[in-house]
């Protein structure tokens, strides 16, 4: 069996999916009965799917298997710093406008 | 002589397996970018509504619920076809390709009636700045969906005919991964776009 050929077991399909289905029912949830104030829960409910986005890295996208050097695994690390420059730099630069608002 | 020729051949043919699925990956990241840019836009505007057509006012839970859970379930399903490709069952590889490919239909067809209904309601994406980005960032992810269903009906047929071989395992692998990466795309969409319209 080569390392290449390894991609997952039922268990961490059903396993993935079964986090996938709380952490998509646990905001949803959070929002519908308001239950900490709009910061506070904007803030959760981001993180929540963060943690979402991991489980389906790991569970479903085996991004941690393959062979070495993952080349991969340090594309999507570009990727992550340019998105969050691309979406952090949007929204902060965008207040200075007085348009907005 | 023969010998390590042919163990050549097979060590050039493993490398370019794995450059193929590499590219694949790179392909994924600048798609991210597309979708970053999209979500900053909408970050953005989302604000800019021009009287009372806000997400509060449009979104329904009920409707965008079903899409999530109805686009989670042909996320796994389509893994539980790369592991019966794994065990070699062509018969279960077409059979939850198959199911992956309803839920995807259904995806889009929830998508497109939502879309219908809002646009009936006065909300077009020509209306207000708020609902141009809704659109755009929305309708992209449900033309990948869309793309996503014609190319994974495209590899069944060659499964179909070809069988599980080294070159159709590589196509089910990599549109498996193209299918998973929608639905990480969409956990970002139903968190900013529909929680956060609602809340």
């Amino acid at each position: 069996m080569h390392s290449h050929e390894n991609h997952g077991s039922a268990k961490t399909y059903i396993l993935g999916f079964l986090f996938s289905l709380i952490l998509t029912a646990l905001p949803l949830w959070l929002v519908i009965q308001h239950v900490m104030n709009k910061a506070l829960l904007t803030v959760a409910i981001l993180l929540i799917a963060v943690l979402q986005l991991i489980i389906q890295f790991f569970f479903f996208m085996h991004i941690g298997e393959g062979e070495k050097p993952r080349y991969h695994v340090m594309a999507l690390i570009l990727g992550a710093v340019m998105v969050f420059t691309i979406v952090a730099g949007s929204i902060w630069i965008m207040t200075f406008n007085s348009q907005v608002h | 002589m023969a010998q390590p020729a042919i163990s050549m051949d097979a060590h050039q043919e493993h490398h370019h397996d794995t450059f193929k699925l590499l590219g694949f990956w790179i392909f994924l990241v600048t798609d991210c970018i597309i979708f970053a840019c999209l979500f900053a836009v909408y970050a953005v505007l989302r604000t800019h509504t021009d009287g009372d057509l806000t997400g509060r006012e449009l979104f329904e839970v009920k409707g965008f619920t079903a899409e999530t859970l109805i686009l989670l379930a042909s996320s796994f399903t389509s893994g539980l076809a790369s592991l019966a490709m794994q065990k070699g069952s062509k018969k279960h590889l077409l059979g939850w390709l198959t199911v992956t490919v309803l839920l995807g239909l259904s995806f889009v067809g929830l998508e497109i009636t939502e879309f219908a209904k809002m646009a009936s309601e006065g909300a077009a994406i020509s209306t207000n700045a708020f609902l141009s980005s809704f659109f755009t960032l929305v309708g992209t992810h449900g033309l990948h969906v869309s793309f996503g269903l014609i190319w994974m009906t495209g590899v069944m047929v060659q499964i179909g005919r070809y069988g599980i071989d080294a070159h159709t395992k590589e196509k089910v692998t990599i549109v498996g991964l193209y299918w998973h990466f929608l639905d990480v795309v969409w956990i970002f969409i139903f968190t900013v776009v529909y929680l956060l319209g609602v809340m």
